[in-house]
């Protein structure tokens, strides 16, 4: 994946609560090979009408936020299925940071395999920011993963917590199967003695 | 004396390999559950040139896309029909074992892992799906996971995971008539909310739970993603030894003595400590439905529409009025006046024998007003219900008795519910679009959906469990 280190681009927000992983990309367009654009999909049924024209009040849709690196989302987002299309298609669209008050737990997962960093912050926070976002519509934030913070147009600084090993992965666009071989001898052995303690566990059949 | 610990602190240091300084824990996978939208992790897994590590711990099911009105075909639309080729060419190239589509066992994978013995107590099982904690009911620790974790599975049979913290949810007491457990988990989450347990396990304990069947114990623990858990777990007692013996990939004889005195000493201790405790009292919970887009926008048959005019808070306000708007409900009417266009019942919640048998009773010499389709949760669970001759029920009632599958809980298959339709069904997700673009959901008991199928509207199943 590629590697996350700084951003500074304009943010987009959704303050709507529980966005659940059917609204950002429905069942209908997970079909797709990963190579296939899923930026296409992104928010499909909440972008356009039925008809299928993009709708003027919808955040993403307006010229000023094309580009739009970061969205600014509220509690619980990405909360529902495992899919993985939901992080490929925020990606797709050039959304590379998503910060809310919380995330579903398989999202946030799913966001730092695949080089999307997810940033906690504080409902209040969130809504500050939302506040700056009405006020300039193309208003800039800064996300540094390095030092954990994130800048807002209005000066203020806001850190928030990641976990070493996924905050490194996604610095430098690890791969952690690669990591997790190198521990191929304990992972033998750890079966080896399931296997003698519960032989019903290692084995279907 | 060593310390109290809980159910899921014996099943998760069992598997625990290693543990990092940041206390992010390698842990072995016992069960690997795929399905067709495996697609992308097996992908991976090609254009890294890496194999299967444990093809013989890993089963493959295909459900999502296979239809239910020609199954034999897989799907007649091309488009769907390769996505379950795909899972075949994945599989047979990486030597694992396959229930696709015409084999006798298939079905959706949580419901085939419990039926086949392939889930068992103590183990950890993951799938790439956030219903996997289904399995939990069995006291088997399961969780979804996405798809660079389900390739991380594939290639290593190990998952890097962070110590989720605990909550216990007692309920206690005995259900009144016509309340199942579907009701008893869409109450749980209507108080805690779509995200009150995000970050949690949920160990569910008490009389409810003790009293409760393998089936009821699965409905309560597929839902707990609708919580925001990411796994539910019920200790594994007799009801489980009963319902797991015997079955195809159960341990046999000798072994399977050996396996049950180790299953029985799962529970939590006395005194084991949790992060968090809530109680429910059963005896609080009527047949209850989902009247919004979220699974916490759940209340009492008897309630009427939340009223946006009583919001304080302009944002929850305005999202009301949205979420009202999608749902084409008017503030304040009674749900029993809400009349309903189809009925869905099926799903990995409430497809089980016990789902279907419950739902015929309420069927049983009455006609459906509207279009209703009964998918069972798997093959083995149509026949049965075949012999015991609740299809011929369902028929008589004028409901489409289906082949087994996804279908219409998340419509990949093709069964949809047109935009604008209002649907009875007895799935998980009342997520708008999630039945279809434009698809309006109420989730509630099979019960209750058969009600509506019989009434043409949403209704409280215990009248007409009353008039019988
Ligand atoms: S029945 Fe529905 S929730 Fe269950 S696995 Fe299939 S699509 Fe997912």
């Amino acid at each position: 994946m590629e590697p996350f280190t700084k951003l500074d681009t304009h943010a987009a927000a959704i303050a709507i609560e529980n966005i659940d992983t059917d609204q950002i990309i429905p069942a209908r367009f997970m079909r797709a090979p990963r190579g296939t654009d899923h930026g296409q999909f992104l928010f499909h049924d909440m972008r356009r009408d039925t008809d299928g024209k993009a709708r003027a009040d919808f955040p993403l849709n307006s010229p000023d936020l094309a580009g739009a690196g970061v969205l600014v989302a509220d509690t619980n987002f990405g909360c529902g299925s495992s899919r993985e299309a939901a992080v490929y298609a925020l990606y797709d669209a050039g959304i590379r940071c998503v910060i809310a008050p919380s995330f579903g737990d398989i999202f946030y997962s799913n966001a730092t395999k695949n080089g999307l960093l997810p940033v906690v912050l504080d409902r209040a926070v969130v809504q500050s920011i939302w506040k700056t976002l009405e006020t300039a519509n193309s208003a800039r934030v800064e996300v540094d993963l390095e030092t954990q913070t994130v800048h807002l147009p209005n000066g203020a600084t806001h850190r928030f917590e990641i976990d070493p090993f996924k905050k490194r992965c996604l610095l430098e666009g690890l791969d952690d199967i690669d990591l997790t071989l190198r521990h191929s001898d304990e992972i033998e052995r750890h079966e080896q003695a399931q296997n003698d303690n519960r032989p019903w566990a290692g084995t279907i059949g | 004396m060593t310390e109290p610990t809980t159910l899921f602190e014996k099943i998760w240091r069992r598997h625990a390999i290693l543990e990092r300084e940041d206390g992010t824990t390698l842990l072995s996978i016992d069960r690997h559950l795929c399905h067709e939208g495996s697609f992308h992790a097996f992908d991976k897994l090609r254009a890294q040139g890496r194999r299967v590590r444990r093809p013989d711990l890993t089963v493959a099911i295909a459900d999502h896309y296979v239809s239910t009105d020609a199954p034999e075909t897989g799907n007649q639309d091309p488009s769907r029909r390769e996505v379950i080729e795909r899972l075949t060419t994945n599989t047979s190239e990486m030597g694992v074992r396959l229930y696709g589509v015409g084999a006798p066992e298939q079905g959706i994978v949580h419901v085939v892992g419990p039926e086949q013995g392939i889930t068992l107590p103590g183990l950890l099982l993951v799938c790439g799906d956030s219903h996997t904690a289904t399995h939990g009911a069995l006291g088997c620790l399961a969780f979804g996971i996405g798809a660079s974790e389900v390739a991380h599975v594939l290639a290593t049979q190990t998952l890097w995971q962070k110590k989720p913290k605990t909550l216990r949810v007692t309920i206690d007491g005995p259900l009144g008539p016509g309340v199942s457990a579907k009701d008893v988990i869409l109450h749980l989450i209507s108080v805690i909310g779509a995200n009150g347990a995000t970050g949690y396990m949920i160990e569910y304990a008490g009389s409810t739970i003790r009293e409760m069947s393998i089936e009821g114990r699965m409905t309560i623990c597929n839902m707990s993603i609708e919580a925001g858990g990411r796994a539910g777990l019920i200790a594994p007692d007799d009801k489980t030894f009963d319902y797991l013996r015997d079955r195809r990939y159960a341990p046999k004889d000798t072994e399977w003595e050996r396996a049950v005195e180790d299953w029985r000493s799962l529970s939590s201790d006395p005194g084991a400590r949790f992060d968090r405790e809530v109680s429910v009292d059963a005896r609080d919970i009527a047949p209850s439905i989902t009247w919004g887009t979220s699974p916490e926008e759940a209340m009492a048959i008897t309630g009427h529409v939340p009223d946006p005019a009583r919001e304080n808070d302009p944002s929850r306000q305005a999202a009301l009025t949205a979420t009202l708007d999608y749902m084409g409900l008017t503030p304040g009417e009674a749900l029993t006046d809400v009349v309903v266009d189809r009925v869905f019942i099926g799903s990995c919640t409430n497809a089980r024998i016990e789902d279907l048998r419950a739902a015929a009773a309420v069927a049983k010499g009455r006609a459906a007003k509207v279009i209703a389709i009964v998918v069972p949760g798997s093959t083995p669970i149509k026949l049965q219900a075949e012999a015991e001759g609740l299809d011929q029920i369902f028929i008589d009632a004028g409901f489409e008795w289906r082949a087994t599958g996804c279908s219409m809980c998340v419509g990949m298959n093709g069964d949809l519910t047109p935009p604008g339709e209002r649907c009875a069904s007895t799935s998980n997700r009342n997520f708008k679009g999630r039945q279809g673009p434009g698809s309006r959901t109420h989730l509630m008991s099979p019960a209750m959906a058969a009600a509506a199928a019989v009434t043409g509207r949403l209704t409280d199943v215990r009248n007409l469990i009353g008039e019988a």
